[in-house]
């Protein structure tokens, strides 16, 4: 399929055909993303919005959002590795246990995908809430436990949302896992355990990198979980942004916000493309 | 053990799900309390003109954006897909990027970019228009279906391009090897074969648009979609209304996903006959 000239048409037609999606990468993508660029460097109008100048003030006030970011960067991992540690068996069940079921059950995985995240998310406030779990669990004779509006809660918001997410790729690694290998293990004297920390983890790995890092630069954005399950007391960078742009109108402060926001995600592409290098590169050198 | 604790992963995965769809059916005016069982939240819904007009214009912004994404990412990925070097880099790294900048930071950029935009834009047309009520370009309908449909031609571009790339080769030489001219070859061989991920890519365009929240909460301005709705009514509390509304939009998005899948089985079916 490579270079066949499909449309067989001339460079006219080819030039025509790109017009639209070009126009709106730079319309919709590039203006708009030069447009935070130079309100993270203006200066705070007035009445809100934004006066043209060239000032680093925002980016050296961004500690007076410190909190947020220290939220994010500590519940963003926190909820990632609970991702992981729940997905991980189940794509493994899913992958190397079931036969008859599988699609039936693959989809059962995605089928909450489908559906719209922000239910998802207030569903827990039932779960969460006074007359849920707490009450159960007082009920069992344990102390009034409050649940909502703490970063348990959003945690718990974190996993529940985007535990489909961090099955797919485990789930595809471990399905194209070369069942053998496993056999060959268990031939060499290997136990169950000794094979599943040696030799199945290791080999699905790129699915654990992919996983995590999908969740990981997903959660960085996030406001709807804390905005629904912290109540307004635990706060994420999300939150910072939407109360910078919509609430208290610091505009060029929220651009300089966004701004660190995309930075830290390039970082952590950059560290996932790395690790994922060295992974290929192990793999090469191995099979030498 | 594995296939106990499975299943306990399916529970957690689904009795939130639960939770809302049964709630949305109770009798009482609480949304915490349980009284079996009736139909009346649903048709409170279909009485309250705010959120059928939320609903009427998630609709419509999803329908209209996901039209705009389906057709102009499959034009992109034809126009593309003979094509190397660095022009073909340029438009898969914006293809990238269009997917992995968060929801958040696309709504952030779309509304300084609009504003900036408008506010150089409505002097211009307030001087050149004839009369003293010249139009006033502001956030809205049109803003939401922009930020949307560039995020899902993104999402088209992929889903069309995987399928085309998985198209024999053989097949297009074939058809010209047998008198086609390019545009038959076009309309009959090539479109019918990545027609299925066209479609997917719509229904997935669909789906995003009609679920996002982030993008529209910045760049609605006075619009309000659906999720906007049922956002601003939760923190207000749960109304029983609102997992009446909540259970509707997830039979509709199953169904999508059904429509979907059965689509891509048949897709699959046809071009294995093949």
């Amino acid at each position: 399929m490579s270079s066949i000239n499909l449309i067989g048409g001339s460079r006219m037609t080819r030039f025509l055909m790109l017009l639209p999606a070009t126009l709106w990468f730079v319309i919709l993508l590039l203006l708009p993303i030069a447009a935070i660029v130079v309100f993270s460097v203006g200066e705070r109008g007035p009445a809100g919005g934004f006066v043209p100048a060239f000032t680093l003030e925002h980016y050296g006030n961004l500690g007076a959002r410190w909190a947020a970011f220290k939220n994010t960067l500590t519940l963003a991992p926190l909820g990632t590795f609970g991702c992981l540690i729940i997905a991980y068996p189940l794509a493994y069940f899913l992958a190397i246990h079931t036969s008859r079921w599988k699609s039936f059950l693959l989809t059962l995985v995605i089928i909450p995908f489908w559906t719209s995240f922000l239910i998802r998310t207030y569903a827990w406030i039932y779960i969460l809430g006074g007359k849920g779990l707490p009450s159960f669990l007082e009920f069992l004779g344990f102390d009034y436990m409050r649940m909502l509006n703490t970063p348990g809660a959003i945690t718990v918001g974190i996993i529940y949302g985007y535990l489909p997410l961090m099955v797919f790729p485990i789930y595809v690694t471990l399905e194209r896992l070369d069942k053998r290998l496993l056999e060959a293990s268990h031939d060499l004297g290997a136990g169950k355990i000794a094979t599943f920390f040696r030799v199945t983890i290791p080999l699905s790995l790129p699915g654990i990198i992919t996983g995590s890092m999908l969740v990981f630069i997903l959660l960085m954005g996030e406001f709807l979980i804390p905005a629904i399950l912290g109540g307004g007391k635990v706060f994420f960078v999300g939150n910072a942004l939407v109360d910078l742009f919509l609430q208290s109108r610091n505009w060029p402060f929220g651009a300089a916000i966004a701004m660190s926001l995309v930075v830290l995600m390039l970082i952590t592409i950059g560290v996932y493309l790395k690790l994922v290098g060295r992974f290929h590169d192990k793999q090469a050198l191995s099979a030498m | 053990m594995l296939r106990a604790y499975s299943t306990l992963v399916y529970l957690f995965l689904y009795t939130p799900i639960l939770i809302v769809v049964v709630f949305s059916f109770t009798l009482s005016k609480h949304a915490t309390s349980f009284e079996c069982c009736g139909i009346s939240w649903f048709g409170k819904v279909l009485e309250n003109p705010f959120m059928m007009e939320a609903l009427f214009n998630s609709l419509r912004i999803a329908f209209v954006s996901a039209i705009i994404a389906t057709v102009f990412g499959t034009l992109a990925v034809l126009a593309l897909n003979s094509m190397r070097g660095p022009m073909r880099m340029v438009y898969d790294a914006l293809t990238y990027a269009a997917i992995i900048v968060p929801g958040i930071v696309i709504g952030i950029a779309t509304l300084s970019a609009l504003v900036s935009a408008f506010d150089i834009i409505n002097p211009w047309i307030a001087s050149v228009w004839p009369t003293s009520d010249a139009p006033k370009l502001k956030m809205g309908y049109f803003s939401v279906v922009a930020a949307h449909s560039l995020f899902t031609m993104a999402l088209v571009i992929i889903i069309v391009r995987t399928r085309l790339e998985s198209m024999d080769q053989r097949l297009v030489e074939a058809s010209y090897d047998l008198y086609a001219t390019p545009r038959q070859t076009f309309f009959r061989v090539i479109l019918p074969y990545i027609f299925p991920g066209v479609i997917s890519g719509f229904l997935l365009a669909f789906t995003f648009s009609f679920d996002d929240f982030i993008i529209a909460f910045f760049v609605a301005g006075s619009e309000t979609t659906l999720p906007i709705y049922i956002f601003s009514s939760i923190r207000r509390g749960i109304t029983p209304e609102v997992n009446a509304i909540s259970t509707i939009i997830i039979a509709f998005s199953l169904i999508l996903l059904f429509v979907a899948r059965a689509l891509e089985k048949k897709g699959l079916a046809k071009s294995g006959q093949q």
